[in-house]
């Protein structure tokens, strides 16, 4: 017969229509946001294992091609910090070109260079710059390429966009905020009879501030689900077309349960933080009360 | 001899609305622990400034009030709830809460001070079986007659047994029959040591009890140990 209820009606408010939807396009956006970073992030780890402390010696092709492999194995091979070296087929080298060049691209007359794949020792520092002038003066037209170089270059601007992700997630959190600020006043107004009888029947400005906190906690949790699902319905959808586009240059868009995780957090977090920002708003305005 | 600390002591206490004239000019009075005291004046006289003032919804514009022996004017924020809790008050305008139901209404006070529901709810139950609604118990207020608002309104401010009762006009809209009732209801509360005070303009009310009257008029306070006197006033 005494049912959990709140003394203030607070689910009659208009913020009870208007606050889920605002915090669930923000869920929506902070999901997508931290989702981009999360595959990019994958992805370029995923490309430094393969990259990191590797070297490609690029001969031109031509007559004088295979002469020149020959003397650049051997001179990398006496050279301190190389831990391995392999010359790729002419068959890889055409792999390698597919993803741009298509399956058949690279058949007949194209003049493809032969590429030789060296592995560093990652406990001996190596002087790229000094390797690349011993290796232009043993084969002239042959040149290093240095991964490490364009891979720094990828990782900051991997870094760029999750700093951009994390800037995107904060500007989210506060616009939350600010919204249940916003509806915590207004309730806090249109309440206000209501409000001076609890505290005349003995109410504590906690007790009040409960009823806020627990209200904005439901809608939260509620606009966070919706947000969530939209999230994930366009991630979802997202991964399917990627997939279907069948580009190897394109990172995949998938996810560790790690991953999903933190994602599934998200509206509970977006709840958390309106129940605090409705508790702090409804105390300091309370405590102003006589 | 230890001498008992008055529920209420207001001195020279005056009261005015913004910069409007006062409405009550320095009253002084003392309610001693279980007294009985009808509040009468004619409309506009300041009898509910008054209740307002001793429930602890305003604060006088100058002189001195005495809840329970603590000065209001240097009592903590947060101390006033306690202070509150001891007090109940039937509004002139009831003031129930439209969106819960009658028991909800008056299981209110005991929400607050945080009673277990189990026994909240059978306390209010039999109160409102006291006050002639226990067929209305899941009744909203919008639904419910004046005098039954009355009721739960009533019923909401002797649920917690506080030891200071006011009440503003608690038998304006009801019948003499249940007007009574509830009459004998605060006497008994005031048997097991309430302090009433009641703002009245039934002058019947005040024959068929007697009690001492505060009189209010034109803002200032008399005090009238007999109901001839204060018809007499």
């Amino acid at each position: 017969m005494i049912r959990r209820h709140s003394d203030l009606p607070l689910e009659y408010d208009s913020s009870n229509r208007f606050l889920p939807w605002m915090i669930a396009f923000m869920v929506y956006l902070a999901v997508l946001a931290l989702a981009a970073a999360m595959v990019f992030g994958s992805a370029v780890s995923r490309w430094g294992a393969g990259l990191s402390g590797t070297l490609t010696i690029q001969v031109e092709y031509g007559p004088g091609a295979e002469a020149g492999i020959k003397k650049l194995v051997t001179l990398l091979e006496a050279t301190e910090g190389v831990e391995t070296v392999r010359v790729m087929t002419a068959d890889e080298t055409r792999a390698l070109l597919e993803p741009w060049l298509g399956v058949g691209g690279t058949t007949g007359d194209l003049p493809i260079p032969r590429l030789i794949d060296v592995r560093l020792d990652d406990a001996v520092p190596v002087d790229v710059a000094a390797l690349d002038r011993a290796v232009k003066a043993a084969v002239p037209g042959a040149t290093v390429e240095d991964h490490r170089r364009w891979l720094a270059d990828l990782i900051a601007l991997v870094g760029s966009v999750e700093w951009l992700s994390a800037g995107i997630v904060l500007l989210t959190a506060i616009s939350a905020m600010l919204t249940v600020v916003f509806a915590a006043r207004t309730g806090l107004a249109v309440h206000h009879p209501v409000i001076e009888l609890l505290h005349l029947v003995g109410a504590r400005d906690r007790y009040v501030a409960r009823q806020f906190q627990h209200h904005a906690l439901m809608l939260g949790l509620r606009g966070g689900l919706i947000g969530l699902l939209l999230a994930a319905i366009t991630l979802l959808g997202f991964a399917q077309f990627l997939q279907s586009l069948d580009n190897p240059v394109l990172p995949a868009l998938t996810l560790s349960t790690v991953q999903w995780a933190i994602l599934a957090a998200l509206p509970f977090a977006a709840a958390i933080i309106a129940m605090y920002t409705a508790r702090v708003t409804v105390l300091r305005a309370l405590a102003k009360m006589p | 001899m230890i001498e008992r600390e008055p529920v209420v002591r207001f001195d020279n206490v005056g009261m005015r609305y913004g910069p409007g004239p006062e409405i009550l000019q320095d009253v002084s009075f003392a309610l001693e622990p279980g007294s009985f005291h009808f509040l009468t004046g004619l409309s506009g006289a300041g009898k509910s400034t008054l209740l307002k003032l001793i429930c602890l919804a305003h604060t006088p514009s100058r002189g001195l009030i005495r809840l329970f022996g603590q000065d209001i004017a240097t009592t903590p924020k947060k101390d006033l709830p306690d202070l509150r809790r001891k007090i109940g008050v039937v509004f002139q305008n009831f003031r129930l809460l439209n969106h819960l139901s009658a028991v909800d209404n008056v299981a209110l006070p005991l929400r607050i001070a945080g009673h277990r529901k189990d026994t909240i709810r059978e306390q209010v139950v039999e109160l409102l079986r006291w006050v002639g609604l226990e067929d209305q118990l899941q009744a909203r207020p919008p639904t419910l007659s004046g005098g039954e608002q009355q009721r739960v309104a009533i019923a909401r401010a002797v649920i917690n047994r506080p030891s200071l009762l006011i009440a503003d006009e608690p038998t304006g809209s009801i019948d003499d029959k249940i007007a009574m009732r509830i009459m004998y209801l605060f006497e008994e509360l005031n048997k097991v040591g309430t302090t009433v005070v009641i703002a009245t303009h039934n002058e019947a009310l005040v024959e068929h009890f007697n009690y001492p009257c505060l009189h209010l008029a034109k803002g200032e306070l008399h005090v009238i140990a007999a109901r001839r006197e204060w018809r007499r006033a």
